[in-house]
């Protein structure tokens, strides 16, 4: 693959770049005490949560393991626990 | 030579002669945050406009900062793009001028030379666009107004060949050229246009057809993104000579190639120099010349990319070559002298090269001055004095602390 003047790419390329990889903590949501209240897919700096029917999934391809979700959630629904792999 | 009519030509102030090269270039967006010495430019362009003189989106900004991201932002557009600043002003720019030259993004920036901070002031140096030489910018430097009217006009075709497509800077001396009057021949609207055709660079934001400018590089890739800026500074050499000769063939008017060479043929001592000092030099060669003395000036239009290879051609025959730098890095020499000698190292039999450090914070170099250089040089050769650190021209050491 060669590089283009000035790194200019087609639009939506970090889909392609799985940042998940980073992960050395793994978000898990606890959905009994989640209110669904979305702060979380908020502030998820890597657009990996996404809710459907108003339950919320955390997508681990891209989820690199912050835990800012876990430090915003109001009900602390979420827990980091040491990622193996 | 190229008939001139009266109407082409005006005494007007250096400002405003850049004002009107940029004018006649038909940017699309300009975005600029005042400072002196560079407000009067943007001041005359903002006047254009109101009066209805020009079609462009003037955005008006808190900061430098915002003005070089905004014209990033139209430059990746697809819009020609122009700002103007001075020392801290280009220094607040500094993280976008690196961002943009990665993105290739081609607009055209006055750097209007002023010293840095602290202490704080208005008088002149280079040390301002200097700082950004590692950038991936183009930067010329130019001796009159005349000149930065010529050279702005060709900025914008060599920003936007598309095998450079780099930002180009044109820095001039803050007061000596932006405040002065001189009497400008001016090129016609049409000849300006058929030199600069619209910008429609292959890349552009475009909603119908996403594309991402900056994305995130690893070290797979990211050397081969430098080397490529390297490489289009390397082919802007033969291109920004051919351009600046096309200019010359329209305007009659010929400033010379990435360089000057001025009385060099036999020169002993040759200085070497940037800026509007250079008109100075050359009345202080053509006195020594006059008494005999062999005595030539090399004054560099292109800083970067550098113009090693020319500046060899003229300089090989000399014995000594006395660098003036407006600039100083701390805890080393001037920059030009340090570009000089880094490309003469290794090479075999070459003039000595000094670094006089002159003109700091507008410290006046006069004809006297110039010629106490050429002095200071020929007693240092005679002496054969090391060479490693650069001679700070009419320092007090009195005031010292
Ligand atoms: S840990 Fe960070 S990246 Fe992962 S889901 Fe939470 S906020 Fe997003
Ligand atoms: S922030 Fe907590 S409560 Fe709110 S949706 Fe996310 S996990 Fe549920």
């Amino acid at each position: 693959m060669k590089i283009t003047i000035g790194g200019v790419v087609k639009g939506g390329t970090s889909l392609a770049y799985k940042t998940g990889s980073w992960r050395d903590q793994r978000p898990l949501i606890d959905l009994d005490l989640c209110k669904a209240c979305g702060i979380c897919e908020e502030v998820c700096p890597d657009n990996s949560v996404y809710a459907e029917d108003e339950i919320y999934y955390i997508d681990y391809e891209y989820c690199k393991g912050c835990g800012l979700c876990a430090h915003e959630c109001p009900v602390d629904a979420i827990e980091m626990v040491l990622e193996e792999k | 030579m190229l008939e001139q009519t009266m109407s082409n030509v005006k005494v007007v102030e250096g400002s405003e002669a850049v004002a009107l090269a940029v004018k006649g270039c038909r940017p699309e967006v300009i975005s600029a945050y005042p400072i002196s010495p560079q407000t009067h430019i943007v001041e005359w362009l903002a006047r254009m406009m109101a009066n209805g003189e020009m079609d462009t989106e003037y955005v008006r900004v808190e900061s430098e900062f915002s003005a070089a991201s905004v014209i990033s932002g139209s430059s990746a557009a697809g819009s020609r793009s122009y700002t103007a600043s001075s020392s801290q002003g280009l220094l607040l720019m500094t993280e976008v001028l690196y961002c943009s030259a990665g993105m290739r993004l081609p607009f055209v920036i006055t750097g209007v030379n002023r010293a840095l901070s602290a202490p704080i002031t208005i008088q002149i140096d280079h040390q301002d666009t200097i700082s950004l030489r590692d950038s991936g910018v183009i930067q010329f430097y130019v001796e009159s107004s005349q000149e930065v009217y010529d050279t702005h006009i060709a900025a914008f075709k060599i920003a936007e060949d598309p095998q450079i497509l780099l930002p180009v800077m044109v820095c001039m001396d803050g007061w000596i050229l932006t405040h002065s009057y001189e009497r400008i021949n001016f090129i016609e609207q049409e000849k300006i246009d058929s030199f600069l055709p619209p910008f429609r660079p292959a890349n552009f934001l475009d909603v119908n057809n996403p594309k991402a400018w900056g994305s995130y590089s690893e070290e797979n890739v990211l050397m081969e993104f430098k080397y490529s800026v390297q490489q289009a500074m390397q082919y802007g050499k033969k291109r920004i000579t051919e351009i600046f000769a096309e200019l010359a063939r329209i305007t009659g008017r010929d400033h010379g190639g990435l360089i000057e060479a001025y009385r060099t043929e036999d020169a002993e001592v040759i200085l070497l120099a940037m800026g509007s000092v250079v008109g100075t030099i050359k009345e202080a060669v053509d006195e020594l010349r006059s008494i005999g003395k062999k005595v030539g000036l090399v004054k560099i239009r292109c800083y970067r990319p550098f113009p090693h290879e020319d500046i060899w051609e003229a300089i090989k025959a000399a014995k000594v070559v006395a660098v003036m730098d407006a600039n100083f890095s701390m805890g080393s020499e001037g920059a030009l002298g340090m570009d000089l000698k880094s490309k003469l190292c290794g090479m075999r039999d070459t003039p000595l090269v000094f670094d006089f450090i002159a003109g700091l914070g507008g410290r006046e170099i006069n004809v006297k001055t110039v010629r106490r250089i050429v002095e200071k040089a020929e007693e240092m050769l005679n002496k054969g004095l090391p060479l490693s650190e650069s001679y700070w021209v009419d320092l007090n050491p009195e005031i010292l602390p």
